[in-house]
């Protein structure tokens, strides 16, 4: 029986693999953007304006995923694309998680008068449309990277807080944690110790999760035009401006596109597959 | 001398004046064991986390003592209560299967006390976690030491959870219905264990239960709860032979007869739970009036 559970660790599969592959990519392209783009993503040329991708006959030598409108390189832009998205994706979504998930454990553990006040924090956050909520937001505070990440972080961490509690409610009225506290322990380090490590798989898959959603939101504050300076350029930006010219470039829409796909597609694959490898029955 | 001594413990849902403990009072001596058997929701088990401080934060203690060593626990600031908790008691639980931390292994699940609370260092305490486990006839402990709780079947955690109940040498253990989650074949074990254990290591067992025939295996006293009421706490002996109370007389001739597999269920009659009833609404009608 031993041996069964432990031929199940070592499997990775290609999910995770995959996923993980496809953003260690993507990370390396935001990383090392200035060396990999072929041209400037701000650079304009009218006269290479809506040039298509490299297999189509009349395409510019040099410029693989064809031009937008103005001229500027599209695999540039999306290179240059991926620093705003993934910064925005591990910050806003590490302090999304780490605001919401505590709350939630505390809620869920502590019971009593904290988990009133976070309960009835939580369904009044609910109750706005978070779209119109963000919009709202990032018109108060200003466009900018920092003000997008503090939309997303105020929006979501209800996502977690709520998970969370639920989780930490199921697990503190197990056995054990009361075992443990008739052990010495005191309720905060029962919860840290005890609780904490059976959340912690859900915690995972939920921050994964929370970075692909960080990345579409951020993609639709861009294609607002409600995100950071017009200037650099977004994914969200670019699906915007490709919208324009769609029926005469499509390229312009469509590379961006799916990069956002198949990058959100990852996070939330490489949730589900570490979740699997932290959760200590299928571990 | 008892070492658990309970008196006039009252206990009620928070912010309500519905008691769910009505002046108890039991106590317990080194080396006894002592039942505490009613039906459910008597309030068996809220007797023992009254004890051990783990009552859920719905109901509080309104009144009573409850003194360990000649100490008065609910005296106690929280912290100095789950010192002396954590040196001189242990709880067996009812659920093997949720009473192990799912994502740790076993044996820092059993070790954890000894470090904590004895001070011991962690080559020590594995020591001791290893020749406890030989205690309670498991086979291989240093594997199972490794061991995460989902590898092991549910009489072989509960043998684990006796062996970490037992690890600090506490004087007390509540164990509250250590058999009830088992099939029975596995009870029989578990209960001789217990027992050899707690006479080996001279321990005052609190037993909750609500199954008569593993009382008359085990204790030597027992308290009959009946809607957090003691309606009856006498010597086994006696309580076997002639029952002085009437919900006590139904409460065992309920018992299922193995000499007998034919005869029909005998419920608990109408006539005594009526009888009950009252002497419960007297002694809160007393209550409520001093």
């Amino acid at each position: 029986m031993l041996d069964g559970r432990s031929q199940v660790r070592r499997r990775a599969g290609p999910r995770l693999w995959l996923s993980g592959g496809w953003l260690t990519a993507l990370a390396l392209a935001a990383i090392f953007a200035s060396f990999l783009s072929p041209h400037d993503p701000l650079a304009q040329d009218l006269f290479l304006g809506r040039m298509p991708p490299f297999w189509v006959d009349s395409a510019e030598p040099g410029y693989f995923l064809g031009t937008d409108s103005l001229g500027r390189d599209v695999l540039s832009r999306i290179l240059y694309g991926s620093r705003v998205a993934l910064t925005v994706a591990l910050i806003a979504g590490t302090l999304t998680c780490l605001i919401g998930a505590s709350l939630g454990l505390l809620a869920g553990y502590l019971r009593g008068w904290v988990d009133v006040v976070v309960s009835r924090l939580i369904d009044i956050w609910m109750a706005f449309p978070p779209v119109l909520f963000s919009i709202l937001l990032i018109a108060v505070l200003g466009p900018g990277l920092i003000s997008i990440i503090i939309a997303i972080v105020v929006i979501d961490w209800t996502r977690f807080a709520r998970v969370v509690r639920a989780e930490a409610m199921a697990q503190g009225a197990m056995d054990y944690p009361a075992s443990a506290q008739v052990a010495g322990r005191t309720r905060l380090s029962t919860m840290l110790v005890e609780i904490l490590p059976n959340v912690l798989p859900t915690i995972v898959a939920l921050l994964t999760l929370e970075m692909g959603i960080a990345v579409i939101v951020e993609a639709i504050l861009s294609f607002v035009n409600l995100s950071i300076s017009t200037d650099d350029p977004t994914w969200g930006g670019m699906i915007s401006e490709g919208r324009v010219s769609i029926y005469q470039a499509w390229w312009v829409i469509v590379f961006p596109l799916i990069t956002l796909f198949l990058t959100v597609l990852s996070f939330s694959q490489l949730g589900e597959g570490l979740k699997d490898r932290f959760d200590p029955v299928l571990r | 001398m008892s070492f658990l001594s309970i008196s006039n413990l009252s206990v009620r849902i928070a912010g309500t004046t519905t008691r769910l403990l009505r002046d108890v009072a039991l106590s317990v001596s080194p080396g006894e064991v002592h039942g505490l058997v009613g039906e459910s929701g008597a309030g068996k088990s809220m007797i023992g986390k009254a004890v051990l401080g783990i009552l859920p934060r719905s109901v509080e203690i309104i009144s009573g003592q409850i003194e360990l060593d000649g100490t008065d626990l609910l005296t106690l600031p929280p912290a100095e209560h789950r010192r002396r908790i954590g040196q001189s008691c242990a709880l067996i639980p009812q659920d093997p299967m949720t009473a192990l931390n799912p994502s740790r292994r076993i044996g820092p699940q059993i070790t954890d006390r000894l470090v904590d609370i004895l001070g011991w260092n962690r080559a020590k305490a594995r020591e001791r976690a290893v020749e406890l486990l030989h205690e309670v006839h498991i086979p291989d402990p240093d594997r199972i030491l490794r061991s995460y709780p989902h590898e092991l079947s549910g009489g072989m955690r509960q043998r684990i959870l006796i062996a970490s109940a037992f690890a600090a040498e506490p004087k007390l253990i509540i164990a509250d219905e250590p058999t009830t989650a088992l099939d029975v074949t596995v009870q029989k074990q578990i209960l001789k264990l217990i027992k050899e254990m707690q006479e080996r290591h001279n321990t005052a067992l609190l037993f909750v239960t609500h199954d008569l025939g593993v009382v008359s295996k085990i204790c030597q006293s027992l308290s009959v709860l009946y809607g957090g009421l003691v309606v009856e706490a006498t010597d086994v002996h006696g309580f076997f032979r002639a029952p002085s109370h009437a919900y006590s007389r139904a409460l065992l001739a309920a018992t299922p007869k193995y000499t007998d597999p034919e005869a029909s269920l005998t419920p608990v009659p109408d006539a005594v739970i009526t009888e009950v009833n009252a002497q419960v609404d007297a002694v809160d009608r007393e209550w409520r009036g001093g």
